[in-house]
């Protein structure tokens, strides 16, 4: 128990759940493009890094809620690229994102004023103006308070948004293309309008840690479509599938845990340099959990037959 | 209502693959005609349904629908107006999403406006959708919540049916609806399909391979090889025909004998 205790303290906890609650937008923006629209897009990594710069300039003209907005829109932009590439010339989904990503990277360089790093320490931002508010009542629960605020917030908002006929027509596409053109929809503007929300909710992540950390790296985004997946399936091992409702919030959960993951690593003294090492572990478990759970279910399965004593 | 004015479509020019699928196809259909079509494999069936429906354009010739012409019209364009179901019942709808979730898509071609589009299902749309389904008589009216995927293939392609009608189409394309359901299921959706036709005088082609069937439903019926049309009856001449004759006039008209692997001569 003592082990535990200083292995985990509420503090790595709280940290943990911040930034789980912050990264777990980038688990919504995958939800709707790898498991509703059926599309791996690698734009992810790029488009988050921009996010994070379009907000960490804008911050520093004294804007911080308006940069939040700002990155939502070059995350659109963004998305918009990697659609058009895919329904209007025809390049394969996993190529336009690559694509994309690669020429983000330029992209954010010059965002960032052609330098590898950008800080706004001097800058207001939201948890800044969040402090004077809620510090004096809840203490340091603060910026946990408005980081779940801003991802429940928007995740309820996706909830709704996917139950609308667009939200339903975006589904199905993902689900049967063939339906969806019998229906008179066209897929090419439902991938379209599915990916610019992807890209915004991205964005918006890079966005809000931007102002959560008081800082941007050009490298920030590197990883984040696997972490982001890794996410997504702990939480649809967990939670399980089932109603949109349901499947938003194992997102959220998702995020949150691999954060703990990663925390309770850190806490053991993993040195830094191989903290890349123990992510790509987690995810390659969680990726690999439920056909682990399978095996091991038809393992027991196989040895009841049997009618030997399972063991 | 449908006319085609001498297109062909050619798969694969230039290539050792190259095949002419429709070879100067014109057909004219009036309102409220349930044309049968049969034909050996390969004859241009599903290919004549495809340049309808606009899943491919169609290198040669004009296609009008109701006096306007939608040659070069896209295929969900198209489908405002025209229902097209395939063999293979898994086609139509989409399996991860409830009952009620695809019937709220297949209605949203009535929606008129973009706005539409961030409606939600309302209730009284789901009284009506309750309706519907229950005039299938499959029990489906109570299961509205339940994913198309848990569905059987004949409920599925009822389904795709009532999803293809329930805005009433100008056109209605059948490939072979019934093709890949157990006999009992696929006369189930046989009747529902008459129903549904007949009730709303709806224009309709159907593939077929059950003979009796090409016979014994509709007004019309036409024989398909090689890309054309090689036999086209109707009136009084197809009242009185019997399957044989059919047979016999298509190894007339065609030079051959049918030939489909699949083709039924008995009643099934």
């Amino acid at each position: 128990m003592e082990l535990l205790t200083s292995i985990f303290t509420i503090g790595t906890a709280q940290t943990a759940m911040e930034l789980g609650c912050i990264y777990a937008l980038v688990a919504l923006a995958l939800f709707l493009s790898f498991s509703i629209l059926n599309i791996a897009d690698l734009s992810t990594d790029g488009c988050f890094t921009l996010g994070c710069a379009v907000c960490c300039q804008v911050s520093l003209l004294g804007h911080p809620i308006l940069g939040l907005f700002a990155a939502m829109l070059a995350g659109v932009l963004s998305g918009y690229i990697t659609a058009f590439l895919q329904t209007k010339l025809g390049v394969a989904s996993i190529l336009a994102g690559i694509i994309v990503n690669t020429g983000l990277y330029t992209v954010n360089l010059a965002v960032m004023g052609f330098s590898s790093t950008l800080s706004i320490f001097k800058s207001d931002t939201i948890f800044s103006m969040a402090k004077g508010l809620l510090e004096p009542v809840i203490g340091s629960w603060y910026k946990l308070l408005l980081a779940a605020l801003i991802v429940l917030l928007v995740g309820a908002l996706l909830t709704l948004f996917l139950k609308t006929r667009l939200g339903l027509s975006i589904r199905a596409t993902g689900d049967s293309p063939d339906m969806i053109k019998a229906s008179s929809v066209n897929p090419a503007f439902t991938i379209t309008i599915g990916l610019c929300i992807s890209g915004s909710l991205t964005a918006l992540s890079g966005a809000v840690l931007a102002q959560y950390q008081k800082s941007c790296d050009i490298n920030l985004g590197t990883g984040m479509v696997t972490i982001a997946l890794a996410s997504l399936i702990i939480g649809e091992t967990l939670v399980g599938k089932g109603g949109m409702f349901r499947r938003v919030l194992g997102a959220i959960i998702g995020s949150c845990l691999y954060r703990l993951f990663v925390a309770v690593a850190l806490r053991l003294n993993v040195p830094a340099e191989c903290m890349k090492l123990v992510s790509a572990l987690i995810v390659a478990v969680a990726i690999a959990s439920p056909a682990l759970k399978k095996y091991v279910s038809f393992q027991k399965q196989k040895i009841s037959r049997k009618g030997g004593a399972p063991c | 209502m449908l006319k085609l004015n001498q297109i062909s479509k050619t798969f694969n020019p230039g290539t050792v693959n190259e095949k002419k699928a429709l070879d100067g196809i014109s057909l004219e259909l009036a309102d409220g005609d349930f044309v049968t079509i049969v034909g050996s494999n390969g004859a241009g069936k599903s290919t004549l349904f495809g340049a309808i429906a606009g899943s491919f354009y169609v290198d040669e010739g004009t296609v009008e629908l109701d006096g306007r012409d939608i040659t070069f019209e896209p295929e969900h364009i198209r489908s405002q107006s025209i229902g097209h179901l395939f063999q293979d019942p898994l086609k139509g709808t989409a399996p991860g999403m409830t009952i009620e979730e695809n019937l709220a898509i297949a209605y949203l071609r009535q929606a008129r406006s973009r706005f539409a589009f961030f409606s939600r299902i309302t209730k009284k749309e789901r009284e009506m959708f309750r309706q519907m389904l229950s005039r299938l008589g499959m029990g489906l009216e109570d299961r509205m919540k339940n994913p198309v995927g848990l569905l059987s293939g004949g409920q599925r392609q009822a389904l795709t049916l009532l999803m293809a009608t329930m805005v009433t189409p100008k056109l209605l394309l059948l490939d072979e609806h019934t093709a890949a359901l157990d006999p009992g299921t696929a006369e189930k959706v046989l009747e529902i399909t008459r129903d549904v036709v007949s009730e709303r005088n709806i224009t309709c082609l159907m593939v077929t391979h059950n003979m009796h069937q090409a016979l014994s439903m509709g007004n019309r019926t036409l024989m398909m090889d090689g890309g054309h049309i090689v036999l086209d009856i109707s009136g009084e001449e197809r009242e009185h025909m019997t399957v044989n004759d059919l047979l016999e006039r298509f190894s007339v008209s065609a030079g051959k004998a049918l030939d489909n692997d699949r083709i039924l001569t008995t009643r099934a």
